[in-house]
């Protein structure tokens, strides 16, 4: 059985890809890099869920919701009853939407063949962060990665940019559909109502710190102001506006007039393209090529990754002016990429992906994952912060995690793949990557849901 | 004896109190009175159980020279074994088993194998469980094609201990399961394998170490829930061996101590006893693979071996009056190596010891022949030789005490055992 595997084919698939189904190791055996470069392909990556409903559509079902939720507490109010809870209606519709969205996204990450094609996916996923923290931007994640993000994961990165700062996920979940130049005709008409509307700098300051040049790029905060402003009007449609409610919208009225200044570069105002052409400059800035390809290397290859494999992901990025597709190639070709001590450590999501791709599933109730991984650490669609979730070790290597990674990897073990032969698994999920000990170790196991939890929890097997 | 007794209606109010599901309880049999009254339960012994050391033959001239520190010591020795014969002892762990055994309810087939000789786990507790002759042969157990056998007619129902049926009871009958605690019985021996696994590395074995102190603290924490268990049960956690501590990973994962082992044999009698229960059941007890540090009296397998004896002591229990109705079997995949090992343990062997208990078992001596362990004798130069094939003790169960059709016994539920004939005479 294992006489067709190679150990740059295990690399592949365990470490580019998201960890092997059976047999996939053998097949990637024959030409490992190709079976990378294969999954290279300008449609990006696919949907998950071709049927999920788009962003528009769920802004619209919650803001119907939402007026359904205030004509029952105003009926309420009127015959003396108590109102159904608003906050909890509210959640519980969007728990709904996102937790189906997780779970679909998952299973794909789960049964896909394109193992690669989905890493790369979910880590430009978490570079463009939307979490679902903050509520009204939870039943838009999914729509968010299908739209704005995996149709662009190997194309222009200005591109995949773009399409990230205009979506109304993003636009909610920063606070930048409501951000309003102060010297705006909007910003007039509110004032004489004695309102006092604002910028609101969070999108702006995200996009230059997050998502593409990097606080090492050593802006300051007037640069953050005049790119705020400057993205002032960027917002989406409300009801008023039935046509295009929930849709991208370019509002003049609320853009800060003038000529914006943006890390010594001057940008003449001509309304929504004024933001545009700053998010081109900051797509192509040496400083974005350095910041992704440092990101990019410390993913897919090391905590602290070799400055050399910087170089060559920042140099295909210049190169090919952001091309995504050109940087995956890079990384392919980079002999960095092979080493084959396994030293990145799963991330939960990574772990269990990997943990149902060997074994087949999750089971006969797949939807209990979510609190599993929160238990582990990472809550569905829940990210802490607009920087995503980390990738390195120390966050995600303590004891109580450990823990929950064994205690999760025997019942696993015992109730789904319980009669899988653990040897053969061992063998198809990690090829020659399974080291001696390891494999004496399983092999000794006293049942085989014992052998399956130590194949799951063996060094080698939690990290990539 | 000094444990308090409990009555059948507390056990099951403690099954109650364990989450079980007693939905199942309800069905009526009808039918058969003969095999409907008699129950039937298998133990398999995970692990390779070294049945040397559970019946240790120590008037066999040549096993303290073979076992070495490991050996148990004779009748007359303090801690010694528990006199059978002349020949053979049983384990002092084992103190309820000897106690039946002393009034004819228990005996020992000391040499008893199945067909498979390959000694590894998988394989041997396939074949084991699915009755046939190499693992991959059936994919049903032969204890459901009993059941099978008998026919629904017969209102013979089954249990099992576990989170989903075990092989021995997997296939066309439908049978109930229960697991203590209600979800999934982790595995007491992971932490320590993935410890020594870990030895090298940096990240996951420090991780490892304080996750599980973490857990241990929690443990302490609810250590006095389990206090009132441990007190209505003197009487086993003070013959208790030494070794149940063993290690840091053990203190902390929720390892189930005796008092726990005892509860899940009250509770397997009271689903059994409850009107319409089950009358056949199967039940797993693990961590026979002792590779290293086995002990002798006292040890990792002793521990073992008296949380085995407490299972059996809670069933004993909790029967009641209907323990002279029932026929008791534990089985293990294989046994161990007659020698020592290197690390104070014994690896992979060949036959092992069947202990065979139940008010319905025929008084008499050792099932089956003792090859003795002279050099000759022993299988392959290592392994105690087998005499008996286990078909032939599982045949003679179900024949004799549930009452399996002899046909169907042969064609469906243990094909190819013909040259396996049932014991004569096991059961009353």
């Amino acid at each position: 059985m294992t006489a067709k595997t190679s150990l740059q084919g295990a690399i592949a698939v365990t470490r580019l890809g998201l960890g092997a189904r059976p047999g996939e190791i053998a097949a990637a055996s024959a030409d490992p890099k190709g079976w990378v470069l294969d999954q290279i392909t300008p449609m990006g990556a696919p949907p998950y869920w071709p049927e999920m409903p788009s962003a528009a559509t769920r802004f619209i079902q919650f803001a119907a919701a939402r007026q359904e939720r205030r004509t029952a507490a105003a009926a309420a109010a009127k015959t003396g009853q108590p109102a159904p809870d608003p906050v909890v209606q509210i959640r519980a519709l969007i728990r709904q939407d996102a937790g189906v969205d997780f779970l679909r996204r998952i299973q794909f990450a789960a049964a896909t063949d394109a193992g690669f094609q989905e890493r790369w996916a979910l880590f430009w996923s978490n570079h463009f962060t939307v979490s679902g923290l903050k509520p009204q931007a939870a039943n838009l994640i999914g729509p968010f990665e299908q739209e704005a993000i995996r149709p662009h994961v190997f194309g222009k990165f200005e591109d995949m940019l773009v399409a990230s700062s205009t979506h109304p996920a993003m636009l909610l979940y920063l606070d930048q559909a409501q951000s309003i130049g102060p010297n705006s005709r909007a910003a007039a008409f509110l004032a004489r109502s004695g309102r006092k509307p604002g910028l609101n700098e969070n999108l702006g300051r995200e996009i230059l710190e997050l998502h593409t040049v990097g606080v090492e790029a050593g802006y300051s905060q007037a640069d953050v102001t005049e790119f705020a402003r400057a993205l002032t009007g960027w917002s989406l449609a409300g009801p008023n506006m039935p046509d295009r409610e929930g849709q991208f919208l370019f509002r003049p009225n609320a853009h800060e007039p003038g000529v914006r200044a943006v890390m010594g570069r001057r940008y003449a105002d001509d309304g929504y393209f004024q933001g545009h052409r700053i998010l081109h400059d900051l797509a192509v800035s040496p400083h974005t090529a350095h910041h992704l390809a440092t990101k990019i290397a410390r993913h897919f290859v090391s905590d602290t990754p070799p400055d050399s494999l910087v170089q060559t992901l920042k140099a295909a990025y210049l190169r090919s002016e952001g091309d995504l597709g050109e940087v995956a190639r890079a990384l392919v070709g980079a002999p960095e990429t092979w080493d084959p001590s396994p030293v990145k450590f799963k991330t939960p999501y990574e772990f269990v992906v990997s943990s149902a791709r060997i074994g087949g599933g999750f089971g006969a109730r797949p939807e209990r994952i979510g609190p599993v991984l929160a238990s582990m650490g990472q809550r569905p669609f829940a990210a802490p912060s607009p920087k995503g979730w980390p990738d390195d070790a120390a966050s995600w290597a303590d004891g109580d995690d450990v823990f929950k990674r064994l205690s999760w990897s025997d019942s696993y073990a015992r109730q789904v793949i319980a009669e899988r032969d653990p040897m053969a698994l061992a063998d198809a999920a990690l090829g020659p990557r399974l080291s001696p000990l390891a494999g004496r170790t399983i092999a000794r196991a006293e049942t085989r849901g014992e052998g399956l939890a130590i194949l799951l929890m063996t060094p080698e097997f939690q990290r990539r | 004896m000094t444990a308090t007794l409990l009555t059948r209606r507390r056990a099951l109010a403690s099954a109650f109190a364990l989450g079980v599901s007693v939905e199942f309880l309800g069905r009526q049999a009808l039918a058969d009175p003969h095999s409907q009254s008699r129950k039937l339960v298998i133990i398999v012994c995970r692990g390779g159980q070294d049945g040397l050391s559970v019946s240790p033959p120590v008037g066999d001239a040549h096993y303290a020279a073979l076992r070495g520190a490991i050996a148990i010591p004779g009748f007359e020795a303090a801690n010694g074994a528990l006199r059978l014969d002349d020949t053979f002892g049983l384990h002092p762990a084992l103190q309820t088993v000897h106690a039946l055994a002393l009034k004819g309810e228990a005996r020992i087939a000391p040499a008893v194998a199945t067909p498979d000789r390959e000694r590894s786990h998988f394989e041997a507790q396939d074949v084991l469980e699915n009755g046939a002759t190499s693992p991959y042969a059936i994919s049903t157990g032969w204890l459901n094609r009993a059941l099978q056998a008998l026919g629904p007619r017969s209102g013979v129902t089954a249990i099992a201990v576990a989170p989903t049926a075990p092989l021995i009871l997997k296939g066309a009958v439908e049978s109930a399961s229960w697991s203590p605690g209600g979800g999934a019985e982790p595995d007491h021996r992971l932490p320590a394998i993935l410890q020594d696994l870990y030895a090298q590395d940096p990240l996951l074995g420090p991780a490892l170490a304080q996750g599980l102190a973490t857990q241990g603290m929690a443990r302490a924490a609810n250590a006095e829930v389990n206090q009132e268990m441990a007190n209505a049960n003197s009487s086993f956690s003070e013959s208790a061996p030494q070794g149940l501590t063993n290690g840091p990973a053990a203190a902390g994962y929720l390892r189930r101590g005796l008092p726990e082992a005892r509860k899940i044999g009250l509770t397997l009698a009271a689903f059994m006893t409850a009107p319409g229960g089950q009358q056949v059941a199967a039940i797993s007890v693990d961590n026979f693979d002792t590779h290293a540090n086995q002990g002798a009296s006292a040890g990792q397998l002793a521990a073992r071996l008296a949380y085995l004896d407490a299972v059996i002591a809670g069933l004993h229990e909790g029967l009641g009056a209907e323990w002279s109705r029932t026929l008791v079997i534990t089985a293990t995949e294989f046994g161990r190596t007659a020698r020592v090992n290197g690390t104070g343990g014994t690896d992979h062997g060949t036959a092992s010891t069947a202990l065979i208990m139940g008010g319905a078992l025929t008084r008499g001596g050792i099932v089956g022949d003792w090859p003795t362990l002279a050099p000759a004798a022993l299988f392959e130069n290592r392994d105690t030789r087998p005499t008996l094939d286990m078909r032939a003790l599982f045949k003679a169960a179900l024949r004799d005490h549930l009452g399996v059709d002899r046909r169907a016994l042969e064609a469906l539920v243990f094909p190819d055992s013909a040259a396996a004939r049932p014991i004569e005479g096991l059961v009353a």
